[in-house]
């Protein structure tokens, strides 16, 4: 099938069998293997992306769905001499060891910091309707989707902290 | 040239000497930024010219024999072919050096690779696969859980004195059987392969951590020589054992690709990842622990009960550091391995300390209960002064430090009476436990060149799984050829690079590291004799060479590139010297008296590993042992179906590793110290320490909350919630 995709501000047309996911169409056919399979089953996070700015896992969607959406991968935040500011936190803070979740997490990270924005509530917030605070345990509830064997979490969230502001996080901090 | 060291003498601190001051301090990982990026490439994401796709067939059957029908596939869009030839039965074990055990047709646990099944795509390929008819004959005489095994072989340890004695003798004993289940190493990157031929000549990029021995696996699962493969695994997406031995989608994609005349690329599915590769044992363990009225041992036991298949060369080494850590006249060990229906049993992250730990540390948390001494101090009372068993001196060894400065920073002195912290519905306690692991130093080689120009290369086969090897060797270089670190490139991941030690057994930093620093040695050695000075008097910082009253830039003393290689090998301080890594791990958790449900709130590891490589890095070494501790401690099982021994929950949603919600506050310590019997850096293993007693410092916290004794791991609520008060 022909689809036409936006990956990273550019239109991919791509001729697909149906049963390819996302994930696949960029690891396989557009040669970006930035997004990582570690479970194909949407278990592990390692294929987070944006799919029109909210963060989904690639491995769980069927290509053909995506017809005309936007989509971002890690490919799309920046490069290795010119790092966004979460890219060159997880660098600083050594918010990772082997890297093959990294680009997951770093992705899931620019979609929670969005859904702080919009006040979206997750599990661990008190008030289901106030403006979530931007505290350890939201972050860490909020990241629990992205696996990370080496357990760098204790990095991941410095990172995500550090960043928080640079990468345009407007909800307020939490009063720690 | 070549810098041989064979490690028969303890060796000077030249690190301690060298003035740019770039080692141990935090740096971050060079190769970062291309992690970041999503442009670090692992072995499934690289291409070939003409690649086919191909896709691991499982057996459906505990134990008999199969065929493939593949006139049930053969017409089905994109098929390019089955194959069942060479098949291994599952993971080779770390440092074998030969082909795991080659079954033909034969089938001896549920979920063996029995088939590859190659298309030109990946979607073509899962579907023949999944359509793919095996014709199967099924034995009946599957035996796939412990209470099954009618016969455990005897073991074949000696006994030290007499335990039963010092039992009956003794003021305080405790006599208890633990039992942990089995363990999956669950690296973030599934095995991947993607072979390629060109003639005789094979090329592999694999997902491996020691390539020496991988190369030797291949060559011999293949029935060729190794000297006719070359492996590469520049980024390794973890190991944790589980990609110490060559996999079966290795020899899967060689020989479609040999069979096809074209590269053919398996990636395992993180089901087959559960079943194929090898997996921690369950254990059943007895321990014993006799003391006299001060907490005194007077003899301790372990005896452990485990299983495996039939033929590996590995067991699980519950009582690894039962030998060494704690004194006691009378001592008993027993290893009884069953052979199962199971997937193979093998190396997963610290493997013996792993378990071992966990009973060991319980054990002694229960001894200081019963005797009303405080666990840390009934530690301290039992450090011995020589090896126990075999009266061999320690080389350093600062476990009373780790537990005693560990205990200050932690504030252990908060502690109270077990079942006495009540916050809310949540009860409070704090829990310690020893760590121990044994040093290991093994052969390796690297190549090390400096350039006119102040930039220099590190080239090893060595690989990088995470545990931060491109920044330490760079770091060393730098330290010993005066360079900032950014001006060292090292290249790792290619068999056709010196051979090293390989990432296993936490050895991997120093082994080769001290081949770096060799080759960096020799490199002082002609710098010095260019110079016109001793190389005792050369100093050499920031690309600049000053000795003997002379000082010149790196660039005036060199018209080429010198390059020498260093080569390290274990000797007689292995034998003079009993080395190990020590340390203690604390842990405040919170146990929910309505659920029974735990949350770790906080752990601190004090760790004591000779020189620390680069503070940052070992960090993060760290972090994962305390989080698998915790994992370990309350979350992670492996289900196998006593019927059929199928791996139940063979997946990321089933089989529970810690996520980031599950860990609390970390901090880690590094006891400063230096171990000269170790290696020539005087540097030793961080990454299994930091798990070995990290689960127990947990479940011992546990029972300091709510007075319940796990004895059954993990501690999921079901074992915790029944026993509350």
């Amino acid at each position: 099938m022909q689809i036409t995709l936006t990956v990273n501000g550019a239109a991919r047309e791509v001729d697909i069998d149906p049963r390819t996911t996302l994930l696949d169409v960029m690891r396989h056919h557009l040669d970006l293997t930035g997004s990582k399979k570690g479970c194909d089953h949407g278990q592990c996070g390692a294929c987070t992306m944006l799919v029109n700015g909210r963060r989904i896992n690639g491995c769980l969607s069927l290509a053909v769905m995506h017809d005309g959406d936007e989509i971002t991968t890690i490919e799309g935040l920046g490069d290795p001499g010119n790092l966004s500011p979460l890219q060159a936190a997880f660098v600083r803070n050594d918010g990772y060891q082997c890297g093959y979740c990294t680009p997951g997490q770093i992705m899931s990270a620019k979609g929670m910091y969005d859904e702080f924005n919009k006040g979206w509530p997750s599990h661990v917030s008190d008030d289901l309707t106030a403006e979530p605070n931007f505290s350890t345990a939201e972050i860490k509830e909020r990241m629990s989707g992205n696996l990370c064997r080496c357990s760098a979490y204790p990095g991941i969230c410095k990172a995500i902290e550090e960043s928080a502001e640079e990468e345009g996080l407007t909800t307020r901090k939490a009063a720690e | 040239m070549t810098e041989h060291l064979k490690m028969d003498q303890v060796q000077p601190h030249l690190l301690d000497e060298t003035g740019q001051g770039v080692l141990s301090v935090p740096m971050p990982r060079p190769e970062g930024p291309l992690k970041v990026t999503g442009r670090a490439p692992y072995a499934a994401e690289y291409k070939a010219e003409g690649m086919a796709t191909g896709v691991m067939v499982r057996a459906a059957i505990t134990k008999g024999t199969y065929a493939v029908d593949t006139a049930s596939v053969e017409d089905m869009p994109g098929y390019l072919g089955v194959f069942t030839d060479k098949m291994v039965r599952n993971a080779a074990q770390g440092t074998m050096g030969t082909n795991p055990a080659q079954m033909g047709d034969k089938i001896l646990y549920l979920g063996q690779p029995i088939a590859v099944v190659v298309a030109e795509t990946f979607e073509q390929a899962r579907d023949i696969a999944a359509v793919l008819k095996v014709d199967y004959t099924e034995d009946d005489d599957a035996v796939c859980d412990f209470d099954g095994v009618s016969d455990w072989p005897d073991s074949d340890k000696p006994d030290q004195g007499d335990l039963d004695q010092a039992m009956s003798d003794a003021t305080f004993t405790v006599d208890s059987m633990y039992t942990t289940k089995p363990h999956n190493s669950a690296a973030m990157e599934p095995h991947a392969a993607l072979a390629e031929w060109d003639g005789d000549k094979l090329t592999l990029h694999g997902s491996l951590q020691m390539l020496g021995y991988n190369r030797d696996e291949v060559a011999d699962s293949l029935g060729i020589d190794a000297k006719n493969v070359r492996l590469l695994a520049p980024y390794v997406g973890g190991g944790f054992g589980s990609k110490l031995g060559m996999s079966p989608d290795c020899v899967g994609a060689a020989v479609a690709a040999k069979a096809l005349g074209r590269p053919v690329r398996v990636v395992l599915s993180r089901n087959n990842v559960f079943e194929m590769i090898v997996l921690r044992t369950a254990t059943r363990q007895r321990l014993r622990l006799a003391a006299d009225k001060d907490g005194k041992l007077l003899g301790l036991g372990q005896e452990n009960w485990q299983s495996n298949l039939p033929d590996e060369p590995m067991a699980e080494p519950v009582d690894l550091a039962t030998h060494f850590l704690y004194g006691g006249e009378n001592r008993r060990y027993g290893q009884h391995v069953a052979i199962l229906n199971r997937p193979a049993s093998g190396s997963v992250r610290a493997p013996g300390e792993a378990v071992g730990m966990l009973a060991l540390e319980n054990a002694m948390d229960e001894l200081a209960e019963k005797s009303g001494i405080d666990p840390i101090e009934l530690r301290l009372r039992n450090i011995p002064e020589k090896h126990p068993e075999t009266g061999v001196q320690y080389s350093a060894r600062s476990l009373a430090e780790a537990l005693t400065e560990g205990a200050k920073a932690f504030g252990w002195d908060k502690r109270q009476k077990a079942g006495t912290r009540r916050e809310g519905e949540w009860y409070i306690g704090m829990g310690v436990a020893s760590a121990a692991r044994t040093n290991i130093l093994m052969e390796s080689r690297a190549n090390v060149t400096l350039n006119p120009d102040g930039t220099a290369l590190v080239q090893t086969d060595m690989t990088d799984i995470g545990t931060g090897t491109y920044a330490i060797l760079g770091q060393i270089a730098a330290e010993m050829l005066g360079l900032d670190p950014q001006k060292v490139t090292v290249e790792l991941g290619d068999t056709d690079l010196p051979k090293s030690s390989g990432s296993g057994g936490s050895w991997g930093a120093a082994s080769a590291g001290s081949s770096v620093f060799l080759g960096a040695k020799a490199i002082r050695r002609k710098l010095a004799e260019r110079l016109g000075c001793d190389v005792e008097a050369l100093r050499l910082q920031d690309g600049v060479a000053t000795g003997g009253n002379n000082r010149r830039p790196l660039a005036e003393l060199m018209d080429a590139p010198i390059t020498e290689e260093g080569h390290i090998e274990p000797g007689q301080t292995d034998e003079d010297f009993h080395q190990a890594g020590y340390g203690a791990h604390f842990a405040e958790v919170a146990v929910n008296a309505v659920t029974g449900e735990v949350r770790v709130r906080r752990m601190l590891a004090a760790m004591a590993a000779g020189r620390i490589l680069n503070h940052q890095t070992a960090t993060s070494q760290v972090w994962g042992g305390q989080i698998w501790g915790i994992g370990t401690a309350l979350t992670e099982a492996i289900e196998h179906d006593p019927r059929t021994g199928h791996v139940v929950n063979n997946d990321l949603a089933e089989y529970h590793v810690p996520v980031n919600l599950d860990v609390g506050d970390l901090e880690v310590m590094f006891i400063d110290e230096r171990d000269d019997a170790s290696s020539p850096i005087q540097a030793k293993g961080i990454g299994e320490l930091g798990l070995s007693g990290a689960g127990a410092a947990v479940t011992n916290a546990i029972y300091n909350a709510c007075g319940v004794r796990v004895y059954d791991y993990p501690a999921t609520p079901d074992r915790i919630f029944p026993h509350l008060p």
